[in-house]
């Protein structure tokens, strides 16, 4: 009996959802401008300046765009569309929306919920980063660009010599890495302090809600195109910046017959677009009923892609300038050998004409200049060298790529806060994914203002992200980057579909469309729902699993007493981490069958109890009746 | 005697020459990377640069060890085209005699400003093969620049979140005002006498205490 009623007290707020005052205070969007922005800056985030490129050239250049674009026709643009129809037309953020649908699917709001928590963290702690570097670049000479002096003062860093001075102020000077992620090291003060400013600026937008953020993504979605543009037009005029681009975009067709490039193009399509995650959900919900939400997906879609596309110019222009430095500065080491061993005059050899003369003097004296270990030289080898993607890319080659940039410092700040636009644009879903689901589950009294609430997440969130500021932090982010915004999504983005196109039925959602935008979804979208972007999402799923399965997890590490340092040393993770892994990607999605299993239980609960009630002041049946009639809400 | 003057004077460069050559074991390297270091405005290297180095370096040694020496003293030899070549450094007291090869380093470490300034180079275009350049500790400012950049964005930033907070809390008050308002003309309005409205100024007839212990005394 006890268990019973213990149970009841679970099961009654489940339908609480108190949709007749929260319809009444939902906030609205003050124009369209300001919806696209919010959704266009959500979708377009640091993925699309550091993984794209990397992605692109590593699969074959041109050809990668064409499953890229496949997987955006298919998958991506059909998931949009779905996520921005339904809130829409529910009203509702994602918790709310899924209980519409059907009470036993709230759970997949609450995974996404889940997700978008975890992810803001370790985003934020990028952020944070940046915030340092941003910081750091008001300096005169950068600080990325020396090695600081010994403690004698007699001669360099050690650490520093071996490796770069831009890798020695990454790991050292910035996350102070320890060798391992088992040794945590202690915070670091000053990221604890460049997060607090993340998140504070995080905060300052969100504060009044969409009313707020709306207005700040005038700058932070808006402010990145500028500079990209700024950035594309310095990089052009810089001497090597064809190299560069040619590496990217020479197209190897034969790459388009390894299954690994597809699997790739899914999952960089539909981490970009940010689906799943709640946010889209949200900020939909937020739109009057008659918006044409087909045009708004298609926008977003193309505009994500489009971006990655153009970001990737300016990126590689700079690195094929990068690359073409290295190469000069080797050739120049090897003159100046020549030169000081065969005594010519100074500025004799030069870039030009190195090449006969090191023929020339390898014909009359080859032992000579076999003795002298000049340098191999070549330019596909250096493009390689800088063929880096996330972190390696921002914080390492590109800042090694500033210094040779005349006028560092503004190419640097122009960077980096770009960087963090695009950063907080996405963070704003993250954020909305996490707040309006909490209002909606009732969890929080109503009293509570919502400054108050999202700056008490702001406070906590701050709180749990200090462990990516301890010493083995970098590796933290690493592991929640690579399971706890992969699988789950996937997962979650299944049964969204599933949900809305099975469950809903997709007769009702075509009802729902016509009432929102006039006319019934095409053929196209029928098919892709029905048929093409489940299979393909299952497909990508399973694949993406047996990839991840086939080898135990390892990470590189920073360890400057490995003998083969600077490379970064492979090692395993241990199993303790192992476990915080497959605990941090199965808990958003255990959640799914959990609250069904739970509501199923109350249900069964409350038909069972109906007649052996005891409470003489509980008019059951009445309750049943209005329970039953809330049901059917779908 | 005079014949032996002559012969002793003429012996005496042949020694020092001697004494200079390639890898001399009180000989010192020097290379000059002008074309480098100037560019378009590079000078050819001919006697008078040679000149002007002997003097630096008479220069440099006389002001470490106080003696007089004099250009003669700067033995070179082995130039090429590089610019490089060898050179040793007499006593002033006993041509014969060489200065060890340390004195001759500290010298050049001591004036090596001034060297390089003759010449318009820097310490890696007139090298002194074997004698390293002392590092120059990179300037730190009393504060690091970083946090001066922190301090005014996050001032900022506090700021703003205050002057918000601050606003939709006036705005709360107001809007809270402004219904508690509402209610007591809603309850009055029977009572109250429309006055015809001059603007801003409303002028009330009527007698609001009156009006207020209506409102509060139930009996």
């Amino acid at each position: 009996m006890a268990l019973l009623s213990n149970f009841r007290t679970l099961c009654l707020p489940s339908h609480g959802l108190a949709s007749t005052e929260f319809v009444e205070e939902r906030p609205k969007w003050d124009n369209k401008v300001q919806y696209m922005l919010t959704c266009i800056g959500f979708a377009v985030g640091i993925g699309n300046v550091w993984r794209f490129p990397y992605l692109c050239q590593i699969y074959g250049g041109g050809a990668f765009l064409i499953p890229y674009l496949i997987a955006l026709v298919f998958e991506g643009l059909p998931l949009l569309y779905l996520e921005l129809a339904i809130g829409q037309r529910l009203r509702k953020s994602s918790i709310g929306v899924w209980t519409s649908i059907s009470p036993l699917l709230g759970g997949v709001g609450i995974g996404s919920m889940i997700v978008s928590f975890l992810v803001s963290m370790f985003y934020n702690t990028i952020l944070a980063w940046v915030l340092w570097y941003l910081f750091h670049s008001f300096q005169e000479p950068l600080p990325w660009s020396y090695c600081p002096l010994n403690e004698n003062l007699t001669g360099f860093n050690e650490e520093c010599e071996k490796s770069t001075p831009v890798n020695y102020f990454w790991y050292r000077e910035t996350l102070n890495i320890t060798p391992n992620i088992e040794t945590s090291g202690s915070l670091q003060w000053w990221l604890v302090v460049c997060l607090a400013s993340a998140w504070s600026i995080v905060y300052i937008c969100f504060i009044k809600g969409i009313d707020s953020v709306g207005k700040a993504v005038y700058v932070t979605t808006t402010f990145p195109y500028l500079v990209l543009t700024i950035f594309l037009v310095r990089g052009l005029t810089l001497p090597g910046a064809t190299d560069g681009l040619a590496y990217l975009f020479t197209p190897d067709w034969e790459i388009l017959k390894n299954p690994q490039v597809w699997l790739d193009a899914a999952t960089q399509i539909f981490f970009s677009l940010s689906v799943a995650f709640g946010g889209l959900i949200s900020f939909s919900s937020y739109n009057s009923e008659r918006n044409d939400c087909e045009r708004d997906a298609v926008l977003v879609g193309v505009i994500n892609s489009a971006t990655s596309l153009y970001a990737s110019i300016p990126i590689f222009s700079i690195l094929g300038f990068k690359a073409r430095s290295a190469f000069n500065s080797c050739l120049e080491r090897n003159i100046l050998t020549l030169t000081n061993h065969f005594e010519f005059s100074d500025q004799n050899v030069t870039l030009e004409n190195y090449d006969q003369w090191y023929n020339h003097l390898n014909e009359k004296f080859p032992d000579q200049v076999q003795n002298l270990n000049l340098r191999e030289c070549d330019l596909q080898t250096f493009l390689d060298q800088v063929l880096a993607s996330g972190t390696g890319l921002a914080f390492i080659v590109f800042t090694e790529a500033v210094i040779e940039m005349p006028g560092s410092q503004v190419w640097a700040v122009l960077f980096f806060v770009m960087l963090f636009s695009l950063g907080l644009s996405s963070m704003f879903g993250n954020l909305e994914g996490v707040i309006t689901p909490i209002r909606e589950l009732h969890l929080v009294p109503k009293m509570i203002p919502n400054e108050l609430l999202s700056g008490i997440l702001c406070l906590i969130s701050f709180g749990v992200a200090l462990i990516f500021s301890l010493g083995s932090g970098n590796y933290w982010v690493e592991v929640f980057n690579g399971y706890v915004g992969s699988v789950p999504l996937l997962i979650i983005a299944f049964f969204e579909i599933i949900s809305v196109i099975y469950i809903r039925g997709m007769k009702t959602f075509s009802d729902d469309i016509y009432l929102m935008t006039g006319r019934r979804p095409n053929i196209y979208w029928k098919a892709c729902w029905l048929v093409i972007s489940p299979l393909m999402l299952l497909v990508v799923l399973v694949a993406y699993v047996i990839v991840q399965a086939q080898k135990h997890p390892t990470y590189p590490t920073w360890n400057p007493s490995y003998e083969l340092f600077p490379q970064t040393e492979v090692k395993d993770y241990p199993d303790w981490v192992f476990a915080i892994i497959v605990l941090l990607s199965s808990v958003p999605v255990l959640s799914i069958p959990l609250v069904a299993l739970v509501r199923l239980i109350c249900s069964r609960v409350k038909r069972s109890s109906a007649a052996v009630d005891l409470n003489p002041y509980d008019n059951s049946t009445f309750q049943i009746e209005v329970q039953e009639q809330r049901n059917p809400k779908a | 005697m005079l014949e032996r003057v002559i012969l002793l004077l003429c012996v005496l460069p042949v020694l020092a020459a001697q004494n200079c050559r390639p890898n001399a074991p009180e000989g010192h390297k020097v290379r000059l990377s002008i074309k480098t270091a100037l560019g378009d405005e590079a000078y050819d290297w001919n006697e008078n640069e040679l000149f002007l180095f002997q003097s630096t370096m008479a220069y440099a040694m006389r002001r470490l060890k106080g003696q007089q020496f004099t250009v003669s003293n700067i033995v070179v030899c082995n130039e090429t085209p590089r610019v490089s070549f060898w050179f040793v450094v007499t006593s002033p007291q006993d041509p014969s005699q060489l200065v060890p090869k340390g004195e001759v380093e500290e010298a050049v470490r001591k004036s090596r400003n001034r060297i390089n300034q003759a010449f318009m180079l820097s310490d890696s275009t007139l090298e002194f093969i074997g004698i390293l350049p002392t590092l120059a500790a990179p300037v730190e400012p009393p504060t690091p620049t970083w946090l001066i950049v922190f301090g005014v964005v996050m001032g900022l930033v506090v700021a703003g979140i205050f002057i918000l907070l601050m606003l939709s809390s006036v705005q709360k008050k107001r809007k809270k005002n402004k219904i508690a308002d509402e209610e007591e003309e809603d309850e009055d309005e029977g009572t109250r006498v429309q006055t015809p409205e001059n603007g801003s100024t409303r002028v009330d007839y009527y007698n609001n205490s009156f009006a207020d212990d209506e409102r509060f005394t139930h009996m």
